[in-house]
């Protein structure tokens, strides 16, 4: 009874568009999907886009903090980049070294990110890059644990990974 | 200039297929599961992303059609592929108990998620 009432002093856009970007990216996606443009497409597209944020929304009750728009297309211009010169040195890694000459490391990630949102875009981004991959987190979400497939330095694997990727989301995640 | 076209489609195909077979390469050559995990998140992404950036030319450049399927496979490949590599390491750690002892310090009061709780919090639930 309590829980209904606070939720219709929720106000009329709130209820119905409890994730206005994920409507409209679902929209988008959608439209993707059919890869041909149709008016009967966009409506069910639509449809989608109001129906799944609704159903979803107890899972995530918070809108994504996202501040500053333009600097997260810089990012993933950056991402996109990386992820090819990752592909490069990872590829040398593997035909010129000889397994036994990596320097595989574990490393921590000590965390000044605070909202899961920000952690799991950082997370994503250390998977997709240079040779490390994100594996654990901390119980209390404050480290993360990095694998390192050839790190001859560990604080400098961290500095990297602090001043180009973190120091940039903290920026877009406030 | 159609040549030229299906010259550079050619080019990136073969380029893609050579960064699969990279990472085919180092997932029989890397010595254990953690490193070899390196080769399938990165080495195959180019791999794929060649063939889309050709599959896509094709259809712009010979077809004459947008397709736009390709950006969209990318795009569920960069969300899904971090999220399976960080499960199958977590499910490795749980898998080698023995590993916990290499493990760097999390620098906080608390351990590595995958062994450790929140003491507080599971305090409080039963309070």
């Amino acid at each position: 009874m309590a829980e209904k009432a606070s939720v219709d002093k929720r106000p009329f856009i709130q209820r119905w568009l409890p994730h206005p970007l994920l409507t409209v990216v679902l929209i988008v996606l959608w439209m993707l999907l059919l890869n041909s443009f149709s008016f009967g497409g966009l409506v069910m597209g639509t449809i989608l886009g109001v129906i799944i944020p609704i159903m979803t929304s107890s899972f995530w009750p918070e809108r994504p903090p996202v501040k500053a728009y333009g600097k997260a297309f810089a990012y993933m211009g950056l991402v996109a980049w990386d992820v090819v010169v990752a592909n490069l040195q990872v590829a040398r890694l593997i035909l010129f070294r000889r397994s036994d000459q990596l320097r595989v490391r574990w490393v921590t990630l000590p965390l000044e990110l605070r909202s899961p949102e920000a952690i799991t875009v950082l997370a994503g981004t250390i998977t997709m890059t240079p040779g490390t991959v994100s594996c654990d987190l901390s119980a209390d979400g404050r480290s993360l644990l990095v694998h390192c497939l050839d790190a001859p330095d560990a604080e400098e694997a961290v500095r990297q990974m602090k001043v180009r990727y973190e120091a940039r989301l903290k920026e877009i995640f406030p | 200039m159609n040549f030229l076209l299906e010259l550079l489609i050619s080019a990136l195909i073969v380029l893609g297929g050579i960064f699969a077979l990279v990472g085919s390469i180092g997932l029989v050559k890397l010595p254990d599961l953690l490193t070899r995990l390196h080769a399938p998140t990165k080495a195959t992404t180019l791999g794929v992303g060649g063939a889309l950036v050709a599959s896509m030319l094709f259809f712009f450049g010979i077809e004459g059609t947008l397709s736009i399927h390709e950006v969209l496979i990318s795009v569920f490949l960069f969300l899904t592929a971090p999220i399976t590599a960080h499960f199958i390491a977590k499910a490795h750690l749980h898998e080698h108990v023995e590993l916990r002892e290499d493990l760097p310090p999390t620098g906080r009061e608390q351990g590595w998620s995958t062994f450790d709780g929140l003491p507080e919090a599971e305090h409080k639930d039963h309070v």
